[in-house]
């Protein structure tokens, strides 16, 4: 989960309340799912228990939502060795796609039309990432081509698998 | 003419197309319809045909079986001449390898079709600048293609490509020399002056990035088009 990472990644550059650090997190990494009010307000309490950061004073007719937070030394060492960690290699070699291939073939199903019907909806959604590519800024473009790239390497699992049917069914035994 | 080739918005049908080459069967009844304006993908592995079909779309080979129309015109049963005529008046096209004229600057290959179709030379080299800027090449005018770096060549391509304005432009592999983001600069600049100017494209690819960027895609398997549904999904 790098919610807290984020928000804690946010702090390091400056001190700042709940309600802007939803905001500067939704604009940066929100897209498709902006974090709730909640969340954040749950996280920075977990991230204040455990050292991470210091809540200011309430400011004046404040809730809780009116406090500024501060990364604390603790907070910046723990930031660093996430930022530097690299993140465990995807996928795992027990995707969905692969055993719907499998089990259609043990059933005797139409794996085909199952690799076909997987590999238009695959491509309208490269569609939507690429138009949102060429209508939008770098950062999403950014994270867009995240999107494509991972797209294309099913793509071609796919085209891959399909052409390789007839033996793949001797292999499963149907 | 058969009914189909009249349907509304349809610029190019082609029915039961078949095509061999020697004893080898490279189209075995591709049905095919391609809507005015529209951008489409024609995928498929190697070998499939999809290349074949877009040659035998646009005129360049003859179908030993089947009906293509464009715009309502029967197109494979035209002579030599009026194919030709037909390609020069109407399509344009990119190949994988921009296969620009190396004794030709920029601008006069991009004038080439223009001279072959009778312009004035000082008319086309004219409306041959005006592509320059608009696929992002100004000042690349006077380069020969050893002088253009890869994306830079292929740029020049389409615009040679398009500078006719014509109903359909055909492209096979037009990014396959280039690496992703050249690739994407290309093909930016293909489907915004494609879209600009109504275009329809025939876009024969294998990269599934490239072909992400046209309004829908059909699969050429062993000589037969696939056309898929979109978005369906079976979760």
């Amino acid at each position: 989960m790098s919610v807290p990472f984020a928000l804690l990644g946010l702090l390091e550059r400056e001190p700042s309340h709940g309600y802007d650090l939803k905001r500067e997190y939704d604009s940066l990494f929100g897209r498709d799912k902006p974090v709730p009010f909640g969340q954040v307000y749950a996280t920075l309490a977990r991230l204040a228990r455990d050292g991470n950061v210091v809540p200011g004073e309430s400011e004046p007719g404040s809730g809780p939502e009116r406090k500024q937070f501060t990364i604390t030394p603790t907070g910046r060492h723990n930031f660093d060795q996430w930022l530097s960690e690299p993140i465990e290699p995807e996928p795992h070699l027990q995707t969905v796609l692969f055993i719907k291939v499998v089990l259609s073939l043990i059933l005797g199903r139409s794996a085909q039309h199952y690799l076909d019907i997987q590999r238009a909806s695959h491509l309208q959604r490269m569609r939507e990432l690429t138009d949102r590519k060429r209508h939008d800024g770098l950062v999403d473009a950014l994270l867009a081509d995240h999107g494509l790239f991972h797209l294309e390497a099913d793509l071609r699992w796919i085209d891959v698998t399909a052409a390789r049917l007839s033996q793949l069914a001797l292999e499963v035994g149907s | 003419m058969s009914p189909r080739a009249r349907e509304e918005g349809t610029i190019i049908q082609a029915t039961d197309v078949t095509y061999q080459f020697g004893e080898t069967p490279a189209l075995r009844g591709a049905n095919l319809s391609i809507v005015d304006g529209e951008i489409l993908a024609v995928m498929g592995p190697s070998g499939s045909g999809k290349s074949t079909l877009l040659h035998c779309l646009a005129g360049i080979l003859v179908p030993r079986s089947g009906e293509i129309y464009f715009d309502g015109d029967r197109l494979d049963t035209m002579n030599d001449d009026e194919r030709s005529e037909l390609r020069r008046r109407a399509f344009g096209f990119v190949f994988q390898f921009g296969q620009l004229v190396p004794e030709l600057t920029a601008q006069e290959n991009v004038a080439l079709p223009l001279l072959l179709g009778g312009m004035r030379r000082r008319d086309a080299l004219e409306r041959a600048s005006g592509w320059f800027e608009r696929l992002q090449l100004t000042g690349m005018e006077l380069r020969r293609s050893g002088e253009l770096s890869g994306g830079q060549a292929q740029r020049v391509a389409l615009a040679r490509g398009l500078v006719t304005r014509p109903r359909v432009l055909f492209a096979d592999e037009p990014t396959g020399s280039l690496d992703s983001l050249t690739g994407e600069v290309v093909m930016d600049l293909l489907v915004g002056a494609a879209r600009e100017d109504g275009t329809t494209v025939v876009l024969v690819t294998h990269e599934p990035r490239v072909a992400a960027y046209a309004d829908r895609e059909v699969v050429v398997r062993d000589g037969v088009v696939t056309s898929l549904l979109t978005g369906a999904t079976t979760a």
